[in-house]
């Protein structure tokens, strides 16, 4: 998906740089990757490093760097393309579980249109685009780190390094603790649950679940609306 | 930052804070906080957490800890992107600064 608009506007002077946020490493991305066949950097942030740096709290997130390394658009949802099942009718014999999932994830607001227009415009006319934020936006947009926060990215990388120590038992406390202080990072969740079970279902180690927690914020609120002015 | 004991080397706490330890105290772009003198060439993480606002959070049946980053202020300090280093599948180290000259798209994805 991303190759694609790689090989668009790489001509005109854009790079893209893939990093997968994935405590499983390469092994958890290696799949992904291979049927995708990049041309550009993808790499393998294991311990969540790029989150914490940038302030994602869900993916796929986009941010924009210029030819100076100057950050002109913060991390933003970044779709490259409206995904193909939410235009699909959902299968008439998928049980009652996936059904539901499927119509929660249809729900969700993507704007792929949006976002990749400001990317042509931003690789045409660079700083002249509006799209290129000023460096006070930009760091509005990010905003600052509460004490709870830094405390969950904490809580978060130990209970990963526990995790990869094999010590299951211990991480689980701290990915706990890190959902507790930072409610809205979806990154910690999503990882943590995806750990205990690869559906992201519910499990009884965890309060929450995928399903349950978009349906209590309502699925059109998982990824905050695009400003693109 | 996981760390088996609270005292450091100031190299290793820059490489993975972005926090260089200079006589004038710890520094990251223009911003230096003082700290207090230290007799040894080690860090003592606690006293550094404490000024530069950072939770350090302990396991204690593995006596690690892990330190976060710098609260109260913002994400970001500054609109220079850092210079991030990350291995490719293959184990190899790229660094987003040898793309400068370039526009870049980082994209943050997920398997899961």
């Amino acid at each position: 998906m991303w190759q694609e608009l790689r090989t668009e506007l790489h001509p005109a002077g854009l790079e893209i740089v893939t990093v997968a946020l994935d405590t499983g490493g390469a092994e958890a991305a290696r799949p992904w990757i291979e049927a995708a066949k990049p041309e550009h950097p993808a790499l393998i942030d294991q311990a969540h490093v790029v989150d914490e740096m940038f302030g994602i709290v869900n993916v796929p997130s986009g941010v924009w760097i210029d030819e100076e390394g100057i950050i002109v658009r913060p991390p933003e949802t970044a779709f490259p393309e409206r995904t193909r099942f939410r235009d699909r009718p959902i299968p008439t014999d998928a049980p009652p579980g996936l059904r539901h999932r499927l119509e929660l994830a249809k729900g969700i607001r993507v704007e792929p249109e949006k976002y990749i227009a400001a990317l042509r415009d931003w690789v045409a006319h660079g700083s002249a685009s509006r799209y290129a934020l000023s460096p006070d936006e930009v760091l509005r947009r990010v905003g600052p780190r509460p004490m709870d926060a830094a405390t969950a990215a904490a809580e978060f990388e130990l209970g990963q390094h526990l995790y990869r120590l094999g010590r299951t038992d211990l991480a689980v406390g701290h990915f706990r603790q890190a959902h507790r202080l930072q409610p809205d990072n979806w990154t910690y969740r999503r990882q943590a649950w995806t750990l205990a079970d690869p559906d992201q279902g519910p499990t009884d180690i965890y309060d929450s679940d995928w399903v349950r927690d978009v349906e209590r914020i309502g699925p059109e609120h998982y990824y905050a609306p695009l400003e693109m002015g | 930052m996981i760390l088996e004991q609270l005292q450091v080397a100031p190299d290793d706490f820059e490489q993975r804070t972005g926090w260089s330890i200079k006589p004038q105290g710890a520094c990251k772009g223009e911003m230096c906080v003082p700290l207090p003198p230290r007799k040894d060439v080690l860090l003592d993480v606690r006293v550094v957490a404490d000024r530069l606002g950072m939770p350090l959070v302990a396991d204690e049946p593995t006596g690690l800890w892990s330190l976060g980053p710098e609260a109260s202020g913002q994400v970001l300090t500054s609109v220079e992107a850092p210079d991030l280093a990350l291995p490719d599948l293959d184990g190899r180290v790229f660094h987003l600064r040898s793309l400068r000259g370039s526009k870049v798209l980082l994209l943050a994805w997920a398997s899961w």
